[in-house]
């Protein structure tokens, strides 16, 4: 969609409409939980020109932030010890664990890859670990990356998997009387793989959204339209990409390969059933097994307030690190350390307090 | 992360594509998408179409829009 003089015109007139449907609702948290989508609510500038009562805020959108520590840690571990190439995609470079990055692991000999699709892995240089992260949207492509590589019986390239899943984390996310969500916007991609269908009963509005400025908002017009009419539940505002039910292919490979897990969240601690893991029948490759990890313990950065942030009970700049000790260039926190994280967009866009 | 685009299928070879996204070409595994035909406009996430992509939505959307808004 080109910004011409039309598109222009429409977003006005939902802001218009925006503003005056929301005259008599009372102040309304929309949580989004998608990193594209908070990148693009930051660049649109669309905190600044929405009705004051409409409040949006950032929930743990994206996979590189809730990664452990720990994770990072045990993949240069396990490089050092065995002699392995690692691969990860280009979001993971600068994560820090306890004691570096990749990037700094690679400065000090270790082998890593930057690749832009699992399929890269066949072509890289063996014995080769991948950190195997994502939401549905990536994890469905690595799902069929991990059953290529059992079919073709590689020896050597195996998978230290770090896979969530947004739905259930909704639900738990509702259920934090802290956060206190009026309602979602609901990832685009990973919708176009689960499908509308996935989420199940939300007692709140739940719409599904582009990534457009014409489609976010959109989305927040038919939030508030639902709110004004007290209605609840899944809405879908971008069907070119999302159907009911869904990439059927995708979601069947997904439930073969992979069981639900209790993996801890990084900032915010265990979520039960939302995370998952290879099924026994993948352990030949599964890098927890081939290597006897331990379990990834819950951790802490003291003075850090990611854990808050990704449930969207404080906004960036009320971190007493943000922006000072904690920047794109030096993260702390997970919710700096991608260039979707919440921080790191409010960084980019909304350094203070409006 | 879940950044993904739309591009038009070229050409298949053993479910592989040829996709072409805003001018530039690229390959595109259709493991995930295996009924996806050459001229199909598909989603495209680390190398692999995820899902189709239904331009003529997006135009309804556009357009129940202005009928919502009286424009139409």
């Amino acid at each position: 969609m080109k910004p011409d003089s039309d598109l222009i015109a429409l977003q006005k007139r939902l802001l218009a409409r925006m503003a005056h449907n929301s005259r008599s609702l009372p102040i309304t948290r929309i949580m989004e939980v998608c990193g594209t989508h908070t990148m693009a609510i930051g660049r649109f500038g669309l905190r600044r020109v929405l009705p004051d009562n409409i409040r949006l805020i950032s929930g743990p959108g994206c996979p590189v932030c809730v990664t452990p520590a720990g994770y990072i840690d045990q993949a240069i571990a396990i490089a050092r010890k065995h002699g392995l190439t690692l691969a990860a995609f280009g979001d993971l470079l600068r994560v820090p664990g306890r004691t570096g990055s990749l990037e700094t692991a690679r400065a000090e000999g270790v082998g890593v890859e930057i690749i832009l699709s699992p399929s890269d892995l066949f072509r890289l240089k063996k014995p080769l670990l991948f950190l195997a992260t994502g939401f549905e949207t990536t994890l469905a492509p690595i799902a069929s990356v991990i059953q290529e590589t059992v079919q073709r019986k590689e020896q050597n390239i195996f998978f230290l998997t770090s896979f969530k899943i947004v739905p259930p984390t909704l639900h738990l996310l509702l259920n934090d009387p802290e956060i206190g969500i009026d309602a979602f916007l609901l990832p685009g991609h990973v919708s176009a793989i689960i499908g509308e269908a996935a989420y199940g009963v939300l007692p709140v509005p739940s719409v599904i959204a582009g990534f457009e400025c014409l489609s976010i908002l959109l989305a927040l017009d038919k939030i508030v339209s639902m709110k004004q009419d007290g209605l609840t539940g899944v809405a879908n505002t971008y069907r070119q990409a999302v159907t009911r039910n869904g990439n059927r292919v995708a979601q069947k490979l997904i439930a073969e390969m992979l069981e639900p897990c209790d993996e801890p969240w990084r900032g915010i601690g265990p979520l039960p059933g939302c995370s998952l893991q290879l099924r026994p029948a993948y352990h030949s490759v599964d890098a927890v097994r081939v290597f006897s990890l331990p379990p990834l313990e819950n951790e802490n950065t003291p003075g850090c307030c990611c854990g808050d942030i990704l449930k969207g009970k404080i906004r960036p700049f009320d971190c007493p690190l943000f922006a000072k000790s904690c920047t794109p260039d030096s993260p702390v926190g997970p919710c700096m350390v991608s260039s979707e994280g919440t921080c790191a967009a409010f960084y980019k866009y909304e350094r203070t307090a409006p | 992360m879940c950044l993904a685009v739309p591009g038009k299928i070229l050409s298949i070879e053993d479910k592989k594509a040829v996709v072409d996204i805003n001018g530039m070409q690229t390959r595109a595994d259709l493991s995930l998408l295996p009924d996806a035909k050459v001229g199909d406009y598909v989603i495209v996430h680390t190398g692999f179409a995820i899902q189709k992509y239904n331009d003529k939505e997006a135009e309804e959307t556009l357009q129940a829009i202005r009928e919502a808004l009286g424009e139409a």
